[in-house]
């Protein structure tokens, strides 16, 4: 609690005086079901990550390295758009539960 | 500086001032009895005598929603409305203070329904008192127009950056013709100056957020702040009233004292109703009866330093309430003024009348009765009554 902000230190009308601060604020915890890679089937075509609404998933060197768990919220859109290799998906949905 | 005298309804000098603050967006849907102001002014859109973008909305929750947005894009904004108009706003009224959005409305006070009416009283205005806005009443349309002009001051200074309704009476001012005083446009812009957003949406070099969410750890913080600026609106608007009054004549307060200060007996209001009782005082102080009126100008932010000094050394007082708050202990005008004089060592007694809802008459034999009854000792102390009313 101690590094919260007195009223008279806060941003006019509650704005956030820079961009780009979504990354700071971990939203991953309503997640009910999680992505899970499988590189093996993938075939770098990028679509989850053109898809991906929170930009949940992570690229390394151009490749996809897998998911960001902090801000992925389980939407699954990137298992639905994946082609996979030979119907056989990289990217499969599981309940966070198991 | 010449004047020009014009005879001008409420609305019309409403719309003028408008049109002289030329601001960049008005957003607005037609309400009786408000409707003149947008129609008039979408006529100078229509001229060509303004610059501002008129956008025509589908609904009152809409146009506040539009002001909120260009507001927030770095716009000076205006917008006016009335009654129910005002009841669908409710919503974005609370956003619009919050967000800190120095948006300027002219609402025309008219009774709520139901049953519907479109007469006035003030419990439009006084729904939305606890929202933040600045909120000020006019007695006459000369006073609409001129706080109009200072609105736009107030609601930008950078120790207030909160929303102000300038309200005028349904019907008795907003179509009653005044000669009022009108200053030259140039005047006008001189007085209300550039405006500086400090911050908005459509400077791409310094992006922001605005209207994050604010959970159990900051939201208290945020409207504790709006306190504060409420608390500075109130230097604040006696600072531009008197500069107002420097430039041009006409200075204006947070109160106004009419034959005050040696009254035995007195009645407190707000709006056209003070111009009534301002001429039954003139009459019964050459009769030699002792009394006299405090006109609240502001009621947001509520002056009670002031108001509380105004009446400590007056008998007896009746504090006239053009709405009520239901199942409450009298009108909000009533209660406010009770809370600021309990803290005082001298006190007056005090009853509360409502009085006039939906539009129902107050006339000089009433008031005139009123000061009688006080001066009698007729009134009972801490008593609420409904004045004109079939009992």
């Amino acid at each position: 609690m101690s590094e919260l902000k007195k009223y008279k230190e806060l941003a006019l009308g509650g704005n956030i005086e820079k961009g780009g601060t979504a990354v700071d604020f971990k939203t991953g915890d309503w997640r009910s079901s999680r992505p899970v890679y499988n590189p093996e089937n993938c075939i770098q075509c990028l679509f989850c990550w053109v898809y991906c609404p929170d930009s949940a998933v992570i690229l390394k060197d151009g490749k996809v390295a897998g998911f960001n768990l902090e801000h992925c919220k389980g939407c699954g859109i990137c298992a639905h758009e994946c082609p996979g290799k030979k119907k056989v998906k990289a990217i499969v949905m599981e309940e966070e539960v198991k | 500086m010449q004047k020009i005298i014009l005879a001008k309804t409420g609305n019309e000098a409403m719309a003028l001032a408008m049109k002289q603050v030329n601001p960049d967006v008005v957003a607005a849907y037609p309400i009786t009895p408000a409707t003149e102001i947008v129609q008039i002014f979408s006529q100078y859109v229509a001229d060509g005598e303004v610059k501002t973008e008129f956008v025509a909305v589908e609904s009152e929750h809409s146009a506040m929603s539009a002001c909120i947005g260009s507001c927030a894009a770095g716009a000076r904004t205006m917008t006016g409305t009335s009654s129910q108009g005002l009841a669908l706003m409710y919503e974005m009224i609370y956003i619009a203070a919050g967000l800190r959005l120095p948006i300027v409305m002219a609402d025309v006070n008219r009774a709520l329904s139901a049953p519907i009416n479109i007469h006035c009283d003030h419990s439009d205005s006084m729904g939305c008192r606890d929202a933040g806005w600045v909120h000020i009443f006019s007695e006459n349309a000369q006073e609409a127009y001129d706080s109009m002009i200072q609105a736009v001051r107030i609601a930008e200074h950078k120790d207030v950056r909160l929303p102000v309704m300038v309200t005028t009476d349904g019907f008795i001012i907003s179509h009653g013709m005044e000669r009022i005083d009108t200053l030259p446009d140039a005047e006008v812009q001189n007085f209300i100056g550039k405006y500086d957003p400090l911050m908005h949406l459509l400077d791409v070099k310094k992006p922001f957020t605005i209207g994050a969410i604010n959970l159990t750890d900051y939201y208290f913080e945020h409207r504790r702040a709006m306190v504060d600026a409420q608390n500075n609106s109130l230097k604040v608007i006696k600072e531009v009233g008197a500069e107002f009054g420097k430039k041009f004549d006409t200075g204006y307060g947070l109160i106004e004292k009419y034959q005050l200060d040696d009254a035995e007996v007195a009645i407190v209001a707000l709006g056209s109703t003070c111009g009534t009782a301002k001429v039954v005082i003139d009459q019964l102080r050459a009769k030699g009866v002792k009394a006299g009126l405090l006109k609240i100008r502001v009621f947001r932010p509520f002056p009670t330093e002031e108001i509380a000094k105004a009446l400590e050394n007056i008998k007896t007082v009746a504090v006239l309430d053009r709405s009520d708050s239901v199942g409450g202990f009298g009108g909000p005008v009533f209660t406010e003024i009770r809370s600021a004089l309990y803290g005082s060592a001298k006190r007056p007694q005090i009853a509360g009348f409502v009085y006039g809802l939906g539009g129902r008459e107050i006339d000089m034999e009433q008031i005139e009765g009123l000061f009688m009854d006080l001066k009698a000792g007729k009134v009972k102390a801490d008593s609420v009554s409904y004045l004109g009313v079939r009992e």
